[in-house]
């Protein structure tokens, strides 16, 4: 370990110094290889796309509420999508509904997310001058800008891009007869998405080998912040599970392509009856949940860790229950690669199957209550500053719960017959991935803007943001339990062909309205965010008094982070109003040495430890001015 | 003329926000409030939190029991009273969690709001607390699987042998529905025999097919199993009878099935909802392409007597177009003349 340490400050140092004498405006902000440069680029990216998936989703609300409207207003936009009569095609409907989806949980939340705070974090708060690898990083930012230039051209096609759910289930998305975005929509849809698990993969490797290898002295993985252990379990399930994401694609490919019958069986489609045969449809649900279902946890995970993060500082409190919440984490983790086939209970498979999936599936609620109910405790006595970052993370908590219990409904087989592809799941997994990883987002660029651009986002703003966002997400998916008890199916362009669907059109324009109304309050966000990066006022080092590594670096860190020695690490992240301490928190390079007025009975035993790490620590460095000179 | 409207929008929105930021950062530089950290705002958040734990709390009750009878679909199974208990217990057991979580999640947001003389406990762990909240979670989601368990091993349970057995195959974009006749086997099929006069496929080699017949509606009696036999001729589609409780995929190549008894009719739903239009119904529940949204059947559920009479009334395939067996071979071709000739 220390060995690893000694040479990985080593060859940064040399970085550093290469980076301050060559970097041009190429290297520096297009081809840059430093991890906060890829992590705004991240941040970027993702918020661009979150605005295009908004949008997508504000349209066919528009179709949804107001099934009457004319509609014609749009055609500059949209084209001939939108017919004589100013009605919207119902197959661009369903084309809309999949780039949301598509869009959301790929680029928004997995991209968007994790690569933004991963990539920033990792190196920052487990003290390393950069990524293992800065070049594959780098890399691994280029290849999800592919992705996203091909999902982004796809949206321009004649034929539109692809429209068989965000789901892609063949024989829809096999057959051009079947829908027009099955066509060159959906090539480009499996191209780009063989970028994006490139390009996810590539990252993901970096987060693990840099938790792993390049941890600074001190920084045991019992010390490590739980946003880093979040990304770290993100990561694996994401090297788990991406693979098997590919072959399902490759396979349709193949399929789509080279008249293969992975998943083809038995058709007879526009007056012809294709050679397929033994192929099926089901193996491809279950390849694609075996990525469907941790992909959710991938989109969740960091959320939480973030959450954890910012609630523990803002709450002044230590995060209660850090061993149960890193158990919750590594149970998630585990589990998270066995219920799949719970999106599948009513897809034909065996009855048997459903009933093991069942089981395992109730299991994965118990560490998401176990999270929770430490939420709970870490608000509980706490010195609660209402920083936005603060309130999106207790917003996030809510929605956790919200989408959480319904997950209890669905998760049973027998109850799940009817609520299968209704919109009560529309409900569950808006809430539960949806705005809660988006609300984990938000927190995390509230919280981490001013060590990413110096400077703070106005408060005032954050609060309208967070109220309007807050509520206009409750007000856009909790009606939508109604909605789908009563039964209403998803992905329907319209109710009125059904009578018992022929109903709720005030409630549908409600959520309409609401959805259009927080789709706006986002202008306040992006207002507040490109305003304070050039004139929001100075921050200062550690603006929100908190005990992590990252809070140590300068206020601009240069490529490498610590201009000199990176810190050690003597203590975990979350003494926060530790009783006999002067201040409410002690970072954690502050040696347990020099806090014997707040030392725990354990702790003081460990202070002998330390001084020989301390004494080693000197060792070192007078080696490593030895070699630089 | 809409473009310009919009952008005029954007453009006041921004200019709205713009002003309203100017003006607050002025006030609080100069209240030098931006260094303190239990500020009014503070103070707001806090009350707001409250404010919205009440509001929207009072509105899901007021709204939840107000719509009630809309939002709960009259139930038509037997199978559907189970699993709709199950559901409403369900709801009891997580509302109370809802409730319960939230009531302490914003009480603690407001009651332990900052205070500049106060200082937060240091309160990192106890085993005793973890170990309750994982054992109580656990037991109670045990007991509603295994409630859930059994429900669910039920209803895919073989269907009984004397089922009525009526199929049901889904294509691009209505269902095509057909019965076995009266010696309740439907005939073979294969895709590739799929013409615009046999629209299933139907291999009528198999002499099972010759009683076979087509409907428009689901007809079935009341209080007797029915067994559906779901197929898809192009790409996956689910068969959604929503007062009955039941869903079910139908995909190209694999047959499905789902059997239930119906225990309501549709006169006398009618009847229960004072609605002389009511029909029972038949949707997709699997995106299948332009026409998913339309996919509609109508389900009736009559009297055991009334069925068997509507059966015995129906006209077989190939009585209905005789064409489909003219290539026969000679014995099967008489066979199927008896059903042809039959009056
Ligand atoms: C309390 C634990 C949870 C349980 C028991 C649970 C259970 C389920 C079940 C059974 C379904 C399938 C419903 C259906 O299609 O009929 C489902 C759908 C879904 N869940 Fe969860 N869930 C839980 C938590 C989560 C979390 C934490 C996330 C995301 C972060 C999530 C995201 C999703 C998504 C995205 C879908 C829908 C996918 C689709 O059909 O398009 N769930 N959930
Ligand atoms: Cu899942
Ligand atoms: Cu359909």
């Amino acid at each position: 370990m220390a060995v690893a340490n000694v040479s990985a400050h080593d060859v940064s140092n040399h970085d550093h110094h290469d980076h301050e004498h060559k970097d041009n405006f190429i290297t520096k902000y297009i081809f840059s290889t430093d991890h906060k440069m890829i992590a705004k680029q991240y941040l970027i990216s993702g918020m661009f796309w979150a605005f295009i998936g908004g949008l997508l989703s504000v349209l066919f609300r528009l179709q949804l509420g107001f099934p009457e409207m004319d509609l014609s207003f749009l055609r500059p936009i949209l084209g001939g999508w939108i017919d004589s009569a100013g009605k919207l095609d119902p197959n661009f409907y369903l084309a809309l509904v999949t780039m949301h989806g598509t869009i959301m949980v790929f680029f928004v939340l997995t991209a968007g997310l994790s690569g933004t705070f991963s990539n920033f974090l990792i190196p920052l708060q487990i003290g390393a001058r950069d990524m293992a690898s800065g070049f594959m990083n780098m890399l691994s930012y280029w290849f999800f800008f592919i992705s996203g230039v091909i999902m982004f051209a796809s949206l321009f096609l004649e034929k539109g891009p692809a429209a068989g759910g965000w789901v892609v289930y063949p024989p829809l998305s096999a057959l051009e007869q079947a829908i027009p975005g099955s066509g060159l929509g959906m090539t480009l849809w499996l191209i780009a998405m063989t970028f994006f698990i490139a390009s996810s993969l590539m990252g993901g490797i970096n987060y693990i080998t840099t938790v792993i290898n390049l941890r600074t002295k001190g920084m045991s993985f019992s010390r490590l912040p739980l946003t880093i252990w979040a990304f770290f379990l993100t990561a694996v399930i994401g090297l788990l599970s991406f693979p098997v994401l590919f072959s399902a694609a490759l396979l349709l490919v193949f399929d789509r392509s080279f008249g293969t019958s992975f998943y083809l069986s038995d058709i007879y489609i526009g007056g012809e009856a294709l050679p397929n045969t033994g192929g099926s449809a089901v193996l491809y649900q279950h390849l694609f949940w075996f990525l469907g279902h941790p992909e959710v946890y991938i989109v969740l995970l960091p959320a939480l860790g973030i959450t954890s993060e910012v609630i523990a500082t803002n709450s002044r409190k230590p995060i209660f229950g850090y061993k149960a919440m890193i158990i919750s984490m590594l149970g998630i983790t585990i589990l998270s690669f066995v219920v799949w086939a719970h999106h599948m209970f009513v897809s034909g498979m065996n009855p048997f199957l459903g009933s093991i999936f069942m089981f395992l599936t109730l299991i994965i609620a118990v560490p998401s209550a176990v999270k929770v109910f430490n939420y709970l405790t870490t608000l509980w006595r706490g010195n609660l500053r209402f920083t936005p970052g603060m309130l999106f993370s207790i917003g996030l908590v809510s929605f956790f719960i919200s989408g959480g219990l319904t997950g209890i409904f669905l998760g049973n087989s027998a109850i799940d017959i009817q609520l299968h592809d209704t919109y009560f799941v529309v409900a569950h997994f808006h809430l539960v991935m949806g705005a809660a990883s988006f609300f984990g987002m938000m927190a995390g660029v509230y919280h981490w803007f001013p060590k990413m651009f110096g400077r703070m986002m106005d408060e005032k703003l954050g609060h309208v943001h967070f109220w309007l966002t807050f509520v206009g997400v409750y007000m856009v998916f909790f009606p939508m339990h109604y909605i789908g008890i009563a039964g209403f199916p998803r992905r329907y362009y319209s109710w009125t062909n059904f009578s018992f669907t022929d109903m709720y059109t005030d409630l549908n324009m409600f959520v309409s309205v609401a959805s259009i109304i927080t789709f706006v309050a986002q202008f306040i966000f992006i207002f507040n965010f490109f305003y304070s990066m050039y004139k929001g006022r100075k921050a200062s080092l550690n603006p929100w008094q908190s005990n992590t590594l990252e809070w140590t670096t300068p206020l601009h860190p240069a490529h490498g982070n610590w201009p000199g020695e990176i810190p050690s690490v003597y203590r975990w992240p979350y003494d926060y109003s530790k009783p006999g301490a002067k201040e409410d928190f002690i970072p954690q390079t502050v040696p347990l040495s020099a806090t014997p007025e707040s030392n725990l009975p354990h702790e003081n035993k460990l202070v002998q430890l330390e001084k020989e790490i301390m004494a080693e620590e000197g060792d070192v460095l007078v080696a490593n001015e030895t070699k630089e000179s | 003329m809409y473009g310009l409207l919009i952008s005029i929008g954007v453009l006041l929105l921004i200019l709205v926000i713009w002003m309203v930021y100017r003006i607050q950062t002025l006030i609080s530089v100069a209240k030098g409030s931006d260094k303190k950290i239990a500020t009014t705002s503070n103070k707001v958040n806090a009350i707001l939190f409250m404010v919205f734990l009440i509001g929207a709390g009072g509105l899901m009750f007021w709204y939840s029991f107000k719509e009630f009878d809309n939002y709960q679909l009259p139930i038509a199974s037997e199978h559907g009273i189970v699993t709709d208990r199950l559901f409403w217990i369900t709801t009891a057991v997580t509302g109370f969690i809802f409730i319960l979580t939230h009531i302490l999640l914003f009480w603690f947001s407001y009651h332990y709001q900052y205070k500049e003389n106060k200082r937060a406990a240091y309160y990192p762990d106890n085993n005793k607390l973890e170990v309750i909240w994982t054992l109580v979670p656990a037991v109670v989601l045990t007991v509603l699987v295994v409630s859930g368990w059994k429900a669910w091993s039920d209803i895919t349970s073989p269907a009984p042998e004397d089922a009525h057995v009526v199929e049901l195959m889904g294509y691009q974009f209505a269902w095509d529905i057909r019965y076995p006749g009266p010696d309740n086997q439907l005939g073979d099929y294969d895709y590739r025999l799929t013409t615009a006069t046999n629209s299933r496929g139907i291999d009528f080699t198999d002499k099972n097919s010759f009683d076979d017949f087509a409907a428009q509606k689901v007809v079935i009696p009341k209080g007797e199993p029915v067994l559906f036999k779901i197929r898809a001729r192009d790409v996956l589609h689910s068969v959604f009878a929503p007062h009955m409780r039941l869903k079910m995929d139908a995909v190209p190549g694999m047959p499905t099935r789902f059997w239930f008894v119906p225990n309501k009719t549709t006169a006398e739903m009618r009847q229960e909802l004072g609605d002389e239009e009511f029909e029972f119904e038949i949707a997709c529940t699997e995106v299948c392409g332009n026409g998913h949204f339309s996919m509609r059947r109508v389900i009736e559920v009559v009297e055991p007597d009334e069925y068997r009479k509507w059966v015995a009334e129906q006209e077989p395939f190939i009585k209905r177009n005789p064409e489909l067996v003219a290539d026969l071979p000679a014995e099967l071709k008489e066979l199927a003349d008896i059903y042809i000739n039959e009056e």
